[in-house]
């Protein structure tokens, strides 16, 4: 038995259409039964890398392993799994029900449990009646849903989605992240599912790879890529972050201190990184977590003055966009509206005092 | 149509043409129930005597026939051909696809009578075969295949490459795929294919008068009619028959392309 510490097992895989390195030496396991999204923006190779796994395009070097066999000599119709496709490839001439039995042919199932399975699959993505609509009688989001039941009923030991919600509006694409999470926890499959939706990642996901220019950057859960990115592209692609480069000066039990130019000494909590004196670093905090104040608070370091230079008012909170003398960008600071106030006066211009406590921050090597 | 535009020169030009286009060919049944053999006004008197004849000459019929047949071979060895080099050219990175396409496409741009005399040269010199039915299809093959695979291409280009994909994926071979995805969608394309084909091959006379051995085919047996007048008579009806056929096969093949367009719109949307 493999384990199912890696259920899938991408080996240096690479894949290069000419001069393009869609896919660049890429390494990670996949759990079984994980929730995993590859995440990154457009034309990293997500799409790529899932149709490796699907068969449909062969690694120019490198190996997959699903369920501990190697894929290479498996083309895409004897795989363990199977594709909801971005446009969904609804069988146009066919209905529904023949959709959803496409890929039962070859279990041969007597007519009455072919209807069963069907009709199954039908309540599953609760579009029971629906049998004998033809494609273009269906919206987006339930030929979506059917593109889903077809893969589902032929009981694949992973399901890859590529970008199966992008084609849907808002509202629904939240019901649908709900659902599918759903029932990704019911049949308990493998997902492999890919997005450039960094919220919709962290809300669906057990772990998420973020992948940048056909390289895997970092592989966490939500939390972890969001409160500790390992590197500066990934800090910057999840959520919003402030950014001070600057040079280590002392490291002191779990705690550096960064010279950082214009803003003086920033302590931070260093994380698991080593680092000599005079490594080159950055320094990032989010903007939730900088505390804003018209007087100079109490605090021997992390402390910055500022003046504002640009406000946005979203209701339940605010976001300053702070110049600090010497920084090329603003710091971006929120500001939760706790207090309920009809003030719509400007602050702008006005000076301020950041602050945030070490351990807010995260040290990220390399400037 | 509005009481301006019964005035615009544009639509004066517009009747006239249709007159000049379609008035030769509509004297075609007109004379056809003329009581006389002579195509001449005053009109005489109203016969079915012409298709009388028609039907009973023996001669006449069997140029059909064979033509009938021809055409039916013809179009399914095009479109046969025609939907595996459709495949081959959107589906598949060859190697030399553009030179290949061309190769296909020659036929259409050389001058048919060149092809005749180049045909009749291989067939007779080289390869010493007898002129015959056969050697008039594999010319018409030859015109025919670049038509099947025009209409083909576009048909499979408008539909998307994911279907296919999908097919594999949901365990299906390749040749399962073709036969379960492929082909039905390519149905209409397929259909108005076979519908052309059997268009081109049926009134093909240069190939034809080149290739043909002792049976002879309609357009070359309607040619060697009109030296005798008194069988004008029996060629208009036939023409007239055909005319109405023709009609009915191209609303027939207009109609299948015009209902194909609706999956290919479904696929593309996403
Ligand atoms: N068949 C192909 N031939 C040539 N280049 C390709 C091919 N498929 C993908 N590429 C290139 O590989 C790179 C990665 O493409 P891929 O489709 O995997 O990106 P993606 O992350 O899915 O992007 P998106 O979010 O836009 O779908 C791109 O630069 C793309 O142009
Ligand atoms: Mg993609």
């Amino acid at each position: 038995m493999s384990g199912s510490e890696s259920f899938i097992s991408i080996r240096d895989v690479s894949k290069h259409f000419g001069p393009v390195r869609a896919v660049d030496q890429v390494s990670f396991d996949i759990k079984r039964g994980e929730f995993f999204s590859l995440l990154g923006p457009s034309g990293c190779g997500k799409t790529t890398l899932l149709r490796m796994l699907a068969g449909f395009e062969v690694p120019t070097k490198g190996e997959l392993f699903i369920d501990g066999q190697a894929m290479s000599t498996v083309p895409p119709n004897a795989r363990p799994t199977n594709m909801v496709f971005q446009n969904y490839a609804i069988f146009p001439h066919l209905d529904v029900r023949g959709n959803i039995a496409y890929g039962l042919r070859k279990a041969r199932l007597p007519k009455a449990e072919l209807d069963a399975t069907v009709d199954q699959a039908l309540e599953m993505i609760k579009l029971p009646g629906y049998g004998s609509r033809r494609a273009d009688q269906l919206s987006g989001g339930q030929r979506q849903r059917v593109a889903l039941a077809r893969a589902l009923v032929r009981r694949p030991k992973v399901l890859l989605l590529d970008e199966p919600l992008g084609a849907l509006d808002k509202k629904l694409r939240e019901e649908m992240q709900l659902e599918l999470r759903q029932i990704q926890q019911t049949v308990g499959i493998t997902f492999v599912f890919v997005t450039h939706d960094q919220e919709e990642a962290l809300t669906m996901s057990d772990r998420i790879a973020v992948m940048s220019k056909g390289k895997v950057l970092q592989i966490d859960d939500a939390t972890r890529l969001y409160e500790a990115p390992t590197c500066r592209e990934v800090a910057d692609f999840i959520g919003t972050m402030n950014f001070f480069d600057g040079a280590v000066a002392t490291v002191e039990n779990g705690h550096a201190a960064v010279d950082a130019g214009p803003l003086g000494t920033l302590w931070v909590g260093t994380g698991e990184h080593a680092l000599g004196p005079r490594a080159p670093v950055t320094v990032a905090i989010r903007p939730e977590k900088v505390q804003i104040g018209w007087d100079r608070p109490d605090q021997p370091y992390n402390v910055v003055e500022g003046r504002i230079g640009a406000e946005a008012y979203l209701g339940d909170r605010s976001h300053y966009y702070v110049e600090v003398p010497g920084l090329a960008r603003r710091v971006a600071v929120a500001y939760q509206n706790m207090a309920r106030s009809l003030d719509n006066s400007s602050d702008q211009g006005r000076t301020v005092w950041l602050s945030w406590p070490p351990d807010s921050a995260i040290l990220l090597p390399g400037a | 149509m509005s009481k301006a535009a019964r005035g615009d020169p544009l639509f004066v030009y517009a009747i006239v043409y249709l007159i000049f286009l379609y008035g030769p060919v509509l004297l075609l049944p007109l004379f056809s129930f003329n009581d006389s053999i002579y195509i001449a006004f005053p009109l005489k008197g109203f016969t079915f005597e012409w298709y009388r004849q028609m039907v009973q000459n023996g001669s006449l019929m069997d140029a059909l026939q064979n033509s009938v047949k021809l055409g039916i071979v013809v179009a399914a060895i095009s479109t046969g051909l025609g939907i595996f080099a459709a495949k081959a050219v959107t589906r598949y990175d060859l190697p030399g696809k553009g030179p290949i396409t061309g190769l296909i496409m020659l036929p259409l741009v050389v001058p048919s009578i060149i092809l005749g005399i180049a045909l009749l040269v291989i067939a007779r010199k080289f390869l010493d075969i007898q002129l015959s039915l056969y050697t008039i299809g594999a010319g018409h093959v030859l015109i025919c295949v670049p038509f099947a695979m025009l209409v083909l291409v576009s048909r499979l280009e408008g539909f998307d490459r994911n279907l296919e994909e999908a097919s594999f994926d949901l365990g299906e071979s390749g040749w399962s795929t073709f036969w379960r995805v492929t082909f039905p969608l390519a149905l209409p394309g397929i259909v108005a294919s076979l519908l052309l084909c059997f268009t081109i091959s049926f009134d093909e006379f240069v190939l034809a008068f080149f290739l043909a051995g002792n049976e002879t085919t309609l357009p070359i047996f309607i040619f060697s009619q009109l030296r005798f007048p008194n069988r004008l008579p029996g060629v208009l009806a036939l023409g007239s028959c055909i005319l109405v056929f023709s009609f009915l096969i191209v609303t027939l093949s207009e109609w299948l392309r015009r209902r194909g367009v609706q999956p290919t719109k479904q696929g593309a949307a996403i």
